[in-house]
């Protein structure tokens, strides 16, 4: 487990870099390292971190599932089918460069300013990246791939089974992993209003009380369910592409 | 078995109309072989399109008599490299919806008759050129077709593997009696590989010769004077035409 070993020292390197920065600075804003651990400790095992903890990733999932529920299927039919690809892409264009951030006062009027607004505003801002980049991918597969399925005899439906969707997957899943850090991000955005609960309102209320060892333990809290994410579509890419780092 | 009569293609090229195969004619019987010769860009791989039914002529016909099962091997992306080795063979079967222990039996013994045993769950791009090629033929192989399209399917070989496959391609056909239509541009395997022998032209591809060549399938063909004479008169109907007026 190189990669493993690795990764920890990358890790130590890091909070020894912390450390000296602390320690330079002398200030509050930056405690040292050692002391935000003991208060992670201590919020796990006596306060509700982990209850932030769980709904903030139950928000960062939610938002993730549904986007690519409803961005791969419709990458893949807008890369793959030409006509589709000549009406559609037009409103890509168009829709995707917008910051779909500023529809938040809409999007609470629509949906209030309970759960539903904050998973769908992460699913909105997922849904684009995931959606440009599994059209261009299907966009550009080589045609004797579908040659090769007519001369099996194939159905179109049998060609999005064994080829396009295939054929996509490793594309998707860096989309995925990139969409990652973009639902963090949302994330602690959408968790700074309207709600008590979440890691994002963990940072904004330790902030206002200028509580900053709290502060930093929502940081490191956030940090590591970003990397928790980044790790499961690591894995999920490893087995189920596989044959990507065999050629 | 099949006739094609009077065939004329043309693609269209931004804009302009490029014609790519003129008035071709010729007839194969069933369990013929034929190879299909001619200098790069002559329209060869259109016109083994044609034949598979992966293009339509702009005029003239393609008849195939009895509508055999025919079974295609491209010249590259042929392979899914997202699929091992044993799908790869399986999909003819698994897109018609066999039984799946139908499926497997059927997969195994192609395995071993192309020396392939121990590699069913190797992926294609673990491979070497020839192995590749050999899966490309027991995927062909396992929809037991009763044609066999090839284009230039040994191309990318070295000459020991190139010859070792060209045997491997005249005792399929011999053991179960199934017709040949190979593309290649080496004068030697048209020779070796096709009791047909269909000269084209230039582009745009016209049939200069269609020799025939009862000897292929005798024993030690490689090594007789009749195959050296065959490959030299090939190769000054191929010359007169590089040469000559029409170049």
């Amino acid at each position: 487990m190189d990669r493993t070993r690795d990764t920890f020292f990358a890790l130590l390197v890091l909070v020894g870099l912390w450390e000296i920065c602390a320690l330079l600075l002398d200030s509050m804003a930056l405690p040292e390292p050692w002391i935000v651990l003991l208060d992670i400790i201590a919020a796990l095992a006596g306060g509700n971190l982990l209850d932030d903890l769980a709904i903030s990733a139950v928000r960062a999932l939610l938002g993730l599932l549904l986007a690519v529920a409803a961005a791969v299927p419709l990458g893949l039919a807008i890369g793959a089918e030409k006509p589709l690809r000549k009406r559609l892409s037009p409103f890509i264009y168009l829709l995707y460069p917008i910051p779909h951030v500023v529809l938040l006062p809409l999007i609470i009027i629509l949906f209030g300013i309970g759960n539903l607004s904050k998973i769908f505003l992460i699913a909105l801002i997922v849904f684009f990246q995931i959606l440009v980049t599994t059209r261009d991918a299907a966009t550009n597969i080589n045609r004797n791939y579908y040659y090769s399925m007519q001369t099996l005899g194939a159905s179109r439906l049998q060609v999005y089974r064994h080829v396009i969707l295939p054929a996509c997957l490793p594309k998707i899943l860096t989309a995925l992993r990139i969409s990652v850090g973009t639902s963090v991000a949302i994330l602690f955005f959408v968790e700074s209003f309207a709600t008590t609960r979440g890691l994002g309102y963990r940072i904004m209320d330790s902030w206002g009380r200028a509580d900053y060892v709290a502060l930093y333990t929502g940081i490191c809290s956030m940090a590591l369910l970003g990397f928790t994410l980044y790790l499961i579509l690591d894995r999920l890419e490893r087995r189920i592409c596989r044959w990507n780092r065999t050629g | 078995m099949i006739t094609v009569h009077s065939v004329n293609l043309s693609f269209a090229h931004n804009g302009a109309t490029l014609p790519v195969l003129r008035d071709i004619s010729f007839h194969l019987e069933s369990e013929d072989y034929c190879a299909i010769i001619g200098p790069s860009g002559c329209g060869k791989t259109s016109l083994l399109f044609l034949l598979a039914g992966l293009l339509q002529p702009d005029s003239g016909t393609i008849d195939i008599t009895g509508s055999p099962r025919s079974g295609t091997i491209l010249q590259n992306f042929g392979l899914f490299p997202w699929k091992t080795v044993s799908q790869n063979i399986a999909l003819g079967l698994v897109l018609q919806k066999r039984p799946p222990h139908e499926v497997r039996r059927r997969v195994d013994s192609l395995l071993e008759e192309m020396g392939l045993s121990g590699f069913g769950e190797h992926f294609p791009g673990q491979l070497s050129g020839g192995m590749q090629q050999r899966v490309a033929l027991a995927r062909a192989l396992a929809i037991e077709p009763d044609i066999l399209f090839m284009d230039e399917p040994l191309s990318s070989l070295d000459a020991l593997t190139r010859e070792r496959l060209q045997n491997l391609i005249v005792d399929i056909r011999q053991a179960k009696g199934i017709s040949t239509v190979l593309v290649t541009h080496s004068i030697e395997e048209a020779v070796f590989l096709g009791r047909t022998i269909i000269v084209l032209s230039g582009r745009p591809g016209r049939v200069l010769q269609i020799i025939d060549n009862p000897d292929a399938d005798t024993d030690n063909f490689r090594q007789s004077d009749t195959f050296f004479q065959r490959c030299i008169a090939v190769r000054q109907i191929l010359a007169g035409e590089v040469d000559g007026p029409h170049a």
